[in-house]
């Protein structure tokens, strides 16, 4: 009777432990409910509110929503033959744009690694200091792009640097806060069966938890990529060069111009698919394949 | 010598090992017996130091282990090897390199993290797989082999520490009993070849009793009985478990020989040594 050998006289009261948790599922459900009636009331006065203030009104806008994208199409169809030409015109900007992604996405990569693996219970070198690097995530992850760069710019002048450094620690807080949550979920028994052999702590986590998180760790940071991409094109309005500044110029002058602007349009969307295409492939190939 | 004096280790309001003193001499190969939540692991962990003692003090040869900090405690880390009942090897990484982290203490840092393990290791890694009977795994990921071949990658790691101890918490309790056996045979194997002092956790009375030198029993996170193998007769044995008369030794048993007899004849046999 290996029961009587091992575990003592079985403890649980079964009504009480219905009667408790059909008293929880009825509170969550109690919540779920006013949660949702919340939700609903809160869009419903938001949407009345911006109607109202709108300098026109909602209905009214919603059938000339498609003037734009229309009239751009249709210049942009009239003038294809300059197509081709537009498009190697802008590829120098668009290799100005990416790069400025790739290099920001790299260096926020790894400083979101150290912040990150800093900032986890369990495995942060020092315990205490959790709160410190998880507010500093917070704050570099809080202050939006266009901030920075506009602050960089008045201080280093236009230009890509700027434009880098701005995307960079942006990235930094955004990916650390998605690593730490990946390193959460990380098992810890290779990390302690590294501590009984007397390692130290960069080589616990360089050999415990990097296998471990690596394949997430890509995939979020070719998803940052992605997303700088956009950034950094965004960036260009504000000065800081790349294929964003080329959109700006077309786009102010308007008249005439939008085949080019279709041009750049087509640029940017290609990229993004191409980036998406190599990140799933990249991504399979780390998952299955040895590290 | 292995001195722990008047150890204890607190969780909150629980006490899990409670004023603990042993002396065990280099060379012996002992077993520590007890139900789960006795305080065994907890008593290894602070030998290791993954687990820090509220109280008392651990030393080793004239070192003051409890007290040890920074370089110092990683150095005793790397004397004393730990083995794990799950294993706790990187599953990701292939079996060599599993083995060759032993070495991360003797090695620097930045040279470990460009994964440039010198020429030695290597070789050395590949001749302990050797004498445990994996080798012809080395390449492979560490996940891709079965438990009882993943506690042999586990033992190897502690063998290329080259330590003075091992520690082996709870070894075969996620094997089935041919590994089991496996296992047990090369703790033995290395506790007699290369004459290195074995403290191993077991929860099954007839594995402490084949393979032991020394039993020590834990009951409540005290030690209730320390001695020879022979000397752990029936009565002992219930003590520990904290058994009535019903209890027999096969019902703890994961042996071969045991579970390949008929459950009837055995609980017959337990009925008849009453």
């Amino acid at each position: 009777m290996p029961e009587l050998a091992y575990g003592g006289p079985p403890r649980d009261r079964p009504r009480d432990l219905r009667t408790s948790y059909l008293r929880d599922v009825q509170q969550r459900r109690l919540y779920s409910g006013l949660l949702f009636a919340i939700l609903a009331l809160l869009l419903i006065s938001g949407f009345t509110l911006a109607d109202e203030r709108n300098a026109g009104g909602f209905w009214d806008g919603l059938a000339k929503l498609f003037d734009f994208p229309t009239e751009l199409i249709a210049e942009a169809f009239e003038k294809s033959a300059n197509l081709p030409v537009h498009l190697l015109h802008y590829l120098p900007s668009l290799l100005e744009t990416v790069n400025i992604a790739a290099a920001s996405t790299l260096i926020g990569a790894l400083l979101a690694t150290m912040l990150s693996l800093l900032a986890t219970r369990g495995l942060a070198r020092w315990p205490v200091l959790i709160p410190l690097f998880r507010r500093a995530m917070d704050i570099m992850r809080a202050v939006p792009e266009v901030v920075i760069a506009l602050v960089l710019i008045f201080v280093l002048g236009g230009g890509p640097v700027a434009a880098m450094i701005a995307i960079a620690f942006h990235t930094t807080g955004a990916l650390g806060k998605l690593f730490s949550e990946v390193n959460e979920n990380a098992d810890l028994r290779p990390v302690e069966g590294l501590t009984s052999v007397g390692s130290t702590w960069l080589q616990r986590m360089w050999f415990a938890v990097v296998p471990q998180v690596a394949p997430n760790y890509l995939s979020y940071g070719l998803m940052r990529f992605e997303i700088n991409i956009r950034a950094s094109a965004i960036l260009g309005f504000v000065g800081s060069g790349g294929i964003g500044y080329d959109l700006k110029n077309a786009m102010s002058w308007g008249t005439g111009r939008y085949d080019e602007v279709a041009a750049i349009f087509i640029l940017l969307l290609g990229t993004i698919i191409a980036v998406d295409q190599l990140s799933s492939l990249a991504r399979n190939r780390l998952v299955r394949g040895t590290l | 010598m292995l001195r722990i004096s008047q150890v204890t280790r607190r969780f909150g309001a629980k006490v899990a090992v409670d004023a603990v003193t042993l002396e065990i001499p280099e060379g012996q190969m002992v077993g520590i017996i007890g139900r789960s939540g006795a305080g065994k692991s907890t008593l290894l962990r602070m030998i290791n130091r993954l687990t820090d003692p509220s109280a008392g003090s651990i030393s080793f040869s004239e070192v003051e282990v409890s007290a040890l900090k920074g370089r110092a405690l990683r150095g005793w880390q790397r004397d004393c090897a730990m083995i794990f009942q799950q294993f706790n090897l990187v599953p990701r990484l292939d079996v060599i390199t599993n083995v060759m982290l032993g070495r991360l203490n003797q090695r620097s840092t930045l040279t470990t993290m460009l994964n440039l393990f010198p020429r030695e290791d290597i070789l050395k890694a590949i001749e302990i797989l050797e004498r445990l009977g994996i080798s012809e795994h080395g390449p492979k990921r560490a996940e891709a082999l079965s438990g009882g071949q993943q506690q042999r990658v586990g033992i190897a790691r502690a063998l290329m520490q080259d330590p003075r101890i091992i520690l082996a918490d709870e070894p075969i309790a996620s094997l089935d009993p041919m590994n089991a056996q496996v296992v047990m045979d090369t703790l033995r194997r290395i506790h007699d070849e290369d004459g290195r002092l074995v403290i191993c956790n077991l929860h099954t009375l007839d594995t402490a009793r084949r393979y032991c030198d020394r039993v020590i029993g834990m009951r409540a996170g005290r030690i209730v009985f320390d001695g020879r193998a022979d000397e752990l007769t029936t009565p002992v044995a219930r003590d520990i478990y904290g058994a009535d008369a019903d209890f027999s030794e096969e019902a703890t048993s994961t042996s071969l020989e045991t579970l390949s007899r008929p459950r009837s004849v055995i609980a017959a046999e337990a009925a008849l040594a009453v």
